[in-house]
């Protein structure tokens, strides 16, 4: 076998190691939308619980409207739709603790950290654009 | 390198699946790994066979199955996002007691640990959609 073939099974090895994903990986999920009005908001969470399983580092991040999903006071009733607001208080539960708002995103929308459901760390643009880049898995929704 | 592609939006409606398609097309002929193509949110609907576009255009989940017959690639649509979306196998259609499934050649149904997975073996994971 040639050398270089040697080094492709070698590392083909190392990615089919089921038991060991090898390093902890650092994934971040960027949530941007409103929590309704699409569905992006409720399947970017259910992503999130899964991970919780993989025991990866997870970090949310809250921008643009996405910070509206944090909003206290969630009532879906009027819109006949599932009212999910509150899986995000059971994050804590799975060791999701890493949560973050930007801090343009929250002031441009009249909101303030006593608005949110769970406790976050609010960050700018430019701290929140070094968080991601300190990543290795980034999944916007 | 070995790459990862995650596919947020249906198709037609939206470009992201046509641009994950040249994505996944130019990584495999620039002779780089395609580890799996995730499709999440509407893009499970780029898994139902019974899409029909007029002639001129595009034929969208052929074009997937094609490239997955042709190159081996692992198409995989989440379960939840497909159940909701009336995208099934034979057997969910069986159990669940619907008369029809629309699954694609080349496609799969599986959980969303699949996209995790796909972000834990990748050294780039490329997410297309809004």
């Amino acid at each position: 076998m040639a050398e270089d073939e040697d080094a492709d099974a070698d590392a083909d090895a190392r990615y089919d190691d089921e038991d060991s994903y090898g390093d902890i990986k650092k994934f971040i999920y960027i949530n941007r939308k409103a929590p309704h009005g699409t569905v992006y908001a409720l399947e970017s969470l259910e992503v999130v619980l899964i991970a919780a399983a993989f025991d990866q580092d997870v970090s949310l991040v809250f921008m643009d409207d996405g910070v509206y999903q944090l909003k206290k006071n969630m009532d879906t009733n009027e819109l006949e739709v599932k009212n999910f607001s509150k899986t995000y208080r059971a994050l804590e539960m799975y060791d999701i603790d890493k949560l973050y708002v930007e801090r343009e995103s929250m002031e441009q929308r009249g909101l303030s950290i006593d608005d949110f459901i769970v406790d976050v760390t609010v960050l700018n643009s430019n701290e929140l654009a070094k968080l991601i880049s300190e990543q290795d898995v980034a999944l916007s929704f | 390198m070995k790459f990862g592609i995650v596919v947020h939006e249906g198709p037609y409606q939206h470009q992201a699946s046509d641009s994950a398609y040249l994505f996944a097309r130019a990584i495999i002929e620039g002779g780089h790994d395609l580890y799996r193509v995730f499709f999440y949110h509407d893009g499970v609907s780029n898994a139902s066979r019974l899409s029909l576009p007029p002639q001129d255009d595009r034929h969208i989940p052929n074009r997937w199955s094609d490239l997955a017959e042709e190159h081996g690639t692992d198409l995989v649509i989440c379960v939840a996002a497909a159940m909701r979306r009336g995208i099934l196998d034979d057997d969910m259609a069986e159990k669940h007691g619907l008369d029809a499934s629309n699954l694609a050649a080349g496609f799969r149904i599986s959980g969303l640990g699949q996209l995790i997975e796909a972000g834990i073996q990748a050294d780039r994971l490329v997410v297309f959609g809004d």
